[in-house]
Order: structure tokens, then C-alpha cells, then sequence
């Protein structure tokens, strides 16, 4: 029993591996493993770094700026950040909860990197001592565990929020609470299409169909715009950076956090933001593949190229998200939770609906799983884009604040004569 | 509610959210490409200054590198800010002179009227802006160090010429 389990740890479970092949294929695996952990890791954490960079260059040459360009042309300015922020004087203000005010941080930074540990980042390679997967953790599990795994980033938010003892902290930490709960339900609603389609929840398995049957986001296209928006939200980014919120709440959760506890905040929220990428070109954008880049023969050139293809997807959906948030401006907070709660909830359940009934519709017309099956699910897709974002998208996926009010209330409001301009006489403002 | 707010009548069926957003990204991938940037690349790049750019003070001298004041104190008379310190003094021939002639640029407010009232067109504001010192007495310029100063001379406005042609 023992080496189903190690078995499932470094090879795929689907496979039992007879315990003579075991002894010869685990060592090489466990090497491997660690290697990789410690190979991604180190990547990862640089590539956030040069993501703070990518963030305020972007920003500058969308205002056109130029940004940092001074510490090395710029190159250097993670680095310089880095520093300073390991220098920095660390103050703990007097009266916060120190145990949990110290594990807040962690508890936020943690779950951020060991969400990416189930993402399949480039074709297995067939290398002499075995087939080595490029992934860390091929759990069978596989987007539960990053939706699990993600869902516990909140408790960091929340906990620095409310250890702080500071209104504005904890006002942060309640607003983040709200809103990554809430859009928690559309992110997970918005992956069961997936399910549905790929039969599976490992994304192996989901990158493997999307290579047989044409890209999720063709054939699932409202999904994919549902758990895009929830993941804006689940990452805290603009439009609903509302726990953060400088111009309302200072800082938000973080507003009492100095030195690198507060760096540590910062990368979390750009590991966060990799990971949503890397989902999104996982479960919609079809993984490492390229159509024509994914069957074996599982070479060592074709695993850098996979791997090249996959990290230009993720840097595709990073840019979107800083593109997004340096044109957007912050919702308001009643909007976002009408947005979570009335429009992206029913949407992704009546989605569910549509796509098990065309899957069910299509299998009874005798349909094979196949490039066939997606154009006809696309061709469904694009009334569906139609219907939302032409007849739907009028003032009911995001409504003025006039929008809230009651029609009787509105009515009353706008019978009332507006306030005479300043210095002009009362009898004239009335008209 | 007793205030009276006013409700914008909102066009709600014609607004749309997404196609608005991607209208506003088109835009702001526009500037995003866009290579003309407005920053100006300080210490190396600097702005051309205007003529008339009032900037810190600068007394011209003489051939004989002597201070064209001759300590009339008109310039005292006329700071509104009263930043100008003069000690007048005279020399055998009857010549006056300044014994101490002291500018307190913290206290001016570079109104430019001391170079406009001066009868020998001796004190002048500069066309210069980057002041830097380690304590506050080093912004008060004494004589020697005004005329020691070698930026150029602000223009005055000339109600002649006002475009400055």
C-alpha cells in the first residue's frame, strides 16, 4: 500500500507501478522532484521579482512614462527593492496581536507558491532514466487543489487585517474576506464546464483533451470570461483591489506592515497572479501545447519548447492583468458583490447547464469527442457571446449607482428641484 | 432624504461594461505602444527656461571687477519681502559702496523687483534653480558669493516688447 501511495506521489496513480519497477524508478523520480521543486521555485520567485518591474514599466509607457531605468537600465530595480526592503527598519506597532500579526504575512505568502505545484508546465521528457513529468505533483486531485489552496490565501488577508488593531487594516480584511469568498463560488462554478467536457479533474488529463479537441476557451468561451473576472477578484486586482483600496483604506490589510513583511503582501500577490495565469492557459488556453506540439515523441528539445509555450501563455495573461489594471478604474463595493452574487453566480450556473445539455445533445446525435464536437460547442458559444455581451451587457453586468435605487425612490429623487447655483437668486435655480 | 441629490437620468440600456472596458484598453495600449513619452530625464535632460525664468541672484560687476552697486537702497526699499540686507558705505573719492549687501533667498520671493528698480543694473535674478546647501545660512548669499555666481541674468519684461521679440 505504502508504494501506491509513493508511486502516486512520483508517477501518475493511474498507472500501478509493480514494486520491482518501483525500486529502480523512485530514486531517479525523487531526484528529480526535488530538483524541480527547487528549479520552479527559484524561477518563480525571480519571475515575480521581474514582475514588479513588467507592473511599473507598464504602467509608465501606459502614462506615458518610462519608468524605472536608472539601477541597471531599470534591470536591476527588483533587486534594489529587494534590498531595501531587507533593510528597512521593521516597526510592530504596540497594540496588535503579535503571533498572528508575525504568521499573517506567511500565511499569505505560502499558500500563493504551493498553489503552482499541480500545473503541468511543458511536455514529459523521456529522459534515459525514465519519463520525468513537468510537474511538481501530478495529484489526481488536480484544479481542486488549487482552488483549495487558494481559497486559504484569504485567511492570511483576513488575519492581517485583523490583527493589525487598526479600523482601516481591518475594514481591508473584511472586504477581502467578502469578496474572495464570494468569487470563490464563480471560479469553482466556472471550472465544472471543464470538468464536464475533459471528464477529469487533473489537469493532465484537461491539457490532454484540450490538445485532442480544440482549446477550452473556444469551446467554453463564457467559462473562461467567468473565471477571468474571478480571478481579477480572487488575486485583489484592479477593479476590485477594494481590500487594498489606497484612496479609502490607506492600505487596506496591510496598512500597519512595514519592511519586508510588507514585501511579503506584495509577492504573494503576484505569485497569486501567476497562478491565475498559469490556470488560465491550463484549464481554457490548452497548457504547454501548441496544435502540433503535444503528442509524444517526448524529446528533450520538444520539453523546452512546450515549456517555451507555456511561460509566453502565462506572460500573455500577466500582461492582461496589468493591462487591465492600469485602464480600469475600482468598483464600488456594492457593484462588485452585485457582480459576484447576481451576475457571474447565475451566469456560471445556467452555463453548466447549457454545456451538459449540448454535451449530452451532441453525444445523443452520435457525435464523436473531437475537433468536430468543439466547433459545434464554439458555434454555441458564439450566440451565447451575443446574448451577454450585446442584449445583456446594457447596464446589468455593471449598473450606475441611479441603477440601485428603487424606480419609486428614483422618482422622487429626480422630482426634486436642484440646489440654486452659488450667488444666483433662489426663485431662478428652481427651474 | 433631506438633501436634495441630484440623480443623473442615466442612458441604463444603451451603457455597456465590457465593451466599454475594451474600448478603454484599446486606448491605453495605444499610449502603451506609443513612443513618444513626456518624462524628462532630469539631471541629464533639462528644460529650456524661459528668458524671464526669476531664479537665485547674481550681482554684476564692474571692469575692475568690482561690484556695480553703489548702495542707493532702492532694492531694500522696494522688497516687498524685505529679504535684502545693506550697509552703504563710501569710499575717499565720495564713491558710495556696499559694506554689506546680504540676500536671504529663503525670504525672497523672487518677485524681481530689486533688479527692476536697480539704477546700475546691478543686481539681477538668475536663470538658475538647482540650490542645494547644509544649513540654512548658506542660503544667504553675501556679496561675494552673489557676485561670484556666473549663471545668466534673468530678462526683465519689457511693457515695450511684451512677447519678448
Amino acid at each position: 500500500m505504502s508504494v501506491a501511495v509513493l508511486s502516486c506521489l512520483v508517477n501518475d496513480c493511474s498507472q500501478p507501478v509493480s514494486p520491482a519497477t518501483f525500486v529502480w524508478i523512485f530514486p531517479v523520480a525523487l531526484a528529480a522532484t526535488i530538483l524541480k521543486m527547487l528549479v520552479v521555485f527559484t524561477v518563480y520567485m525571480v519571475g515575480v521579482a521581474l514582475l514588479t518591474l513588467a507592473e511599473r514599466k507598464v504602467s509608465a509607457w501606459i502614462q506615458d512614462r518610462h519608468g524605472p531605468n536608472r539601477v541597471l537600465k531599470g534591470w536591476g530595480q527588483p533587486l534594489a527593492d529587494g534590498v531595501k526592503n531587507f533593510m528597512k527598519e521593521e516597526t510592530i506597532p504596540g497594540m496588535v496581536n503579535r503571533p498572528l500579526f508575525i504568521l499573517a504575512p506567511a500565511l499569505a505568502f505560502i499558500p500563493a507558491l504551493c498553489a503552482w505545484a499541480v500545473i503541468p508546465f511543458a511536455a514529459p521528457w523521456d529522459s534515459p532514466w525514465g519519463r520525468i513529468d513537468m510537474v511538481l505533483a501530478n495529484l489526481p486531485v488536480g484544479f481542486l487543489f488549487t482552488l483549495a489552496i487558494g481559497s486559504l490565501g484569504v485567511y492570511g488577508i483576513v488575519l492581517a487585517g485583523w490583527s493589525s488593531n487598526n479600523k482601516y487594516a481591518l475594514l481591508g480584511g473584511l472586504r477581502a474576506s467578502a469578496q474572495m469568498i464570494s468569487y470563490e463560488i464563480a471560479m469553482g462554478l466556472s471550472t465544472i464546464p471543464v470538468l464536464l467536457l475533459a471528464g477529469d479533474v487533473s489537469l493532465d488529463r484537461i491539457v490532454r483533451e484540450q490538445a485532442a479537441s480544440g482549446w477550452h476557451v473556444l469551446s467554453l468561451t463564457i467559462a473562461f470570461f467567468i473565471f477571468l473576472v474571478a480571478a481579477f477578484a480572487e488575486t485583489n486586482r484592479l477593479p476590485f483591489d477594494l481590500p487594498e483600496s489606497e484612496s479609502e483604506l490607506i492600505a487596506g490589510y496591510h496598512t500597519e506592515y512595514s519592511a519586508m513583511k510588507f514585501s511579503l503582501f506584495f509577492i504573494a500577490e503576484y505569485a497569486n497572479m501567476v497562478t491565475a495565469s498559469a490556470m488560465m492557459a491550463t484549464l481554457y488556453f490548452g497548457g504547454w501545447t501548441l496544435p502540433g506540439l503535444d503528442g509524444p515523441p517526448y524529446t528533450g528539445l520538444q520539453t523546452i519548447l512546450t515549456l517555451g509555450v507555456f511561460v509566453a501563455k502565462v506572460l500573455v495573461f500577466l500582461f492582461t492583468f496589468m493591462w487591465i489594471r492600469w485602464t480600469l478604474p475600482r468598483f464600488r463595493y456594492d457593484q462588485l458583490m452585485a457582480l459576484g452574487w447576481k451576475v457571474l453566480l447565475p451566469m456560471a450556473l445556467a452555463y453548466i447547464v447549457i454545456i451538459a445539455g449540448s454535451t449530452l445533445g451532441l453525444d445523443a446525435l452520435g457525435l464523436p469527442r473531437g475537433p468536430r464536437f468543439g466547433l459545434a460547442m464554439l458555434a454555441e458559444n458564439v450566440v451565447l457571446l451575443v446574448v451577454v455581451f450585446v442584449l445583456f451587457d446594457r447596464g446589468r453586468i455593471v449598473g450606475p449607482a441611479s441603477h440601485r435605487a428603487g424606480t419609486v425612490e428614483l422618482a422622487r429623487l429626480r422630482v426634486m428641484p436642484p440646489r440654486p447655483a452659488l450667488g444666483a437668486p433662489a426663485s431662478e435655480g428652481a427651474d | 432624504m433631506a438633501i436634495g441629490i441630484k440623480v443623473m437620468p442615466r442612458p441604463v440600456t444603451e451603457v455597456s461594461y465590457v465593451r466599454a472596458t475594451l474600448k478603454g484598453m484599446a486606448l491605453t495600449f495605444k499610449h502603451l505602444i506609443d513612443p513618444h513619452k513626456v518624462t524628462v530625464q532630469y539631471p541629464e535632460v533639462k528644460w529650456d527656461l524661459s528668458p524671464r525664468w526669476r531664479g537665485t541672484h547674481r550681482m554684476l560687476t564692474t571692469e575692475e571687477g568690482t561690484a556695480k552697486c553703489v548702495a542707493c537702497g532702492l532694492c531694500p526699499t522696494v522688497c516687498p519681502a524685505n529679504c535684502i540686507k545693506l550697509v552703504p558705505g563710501e569710499d575717499a573719492n565720495g564713491n558710495r559702496y556696499p559694506l554689506i549687501f546680504e540676500i536671504d533667498e529663503f525670504r525672497c520671493i523672487f518677485c524681481g523687483y530689486c533688479q527692476e528698480v536697480c539704477p546700475e543694473e546691478a543686481i539681477h535674478l538668475g536663470r538658475h534653480y538647482e540650490n542645494a546647501e547644509y544649513s540654512r545660512a548658506g542660503f544667504v548669499y553675501d556679496l561675494e558669493r552673489l557676485m561670484a555666481q556666473t549663471h545668466p541674468v534673468c530678462e526683465m519684461w519689457d511693457p515695450a516688447d511684451p512677447k519678448g521679440e
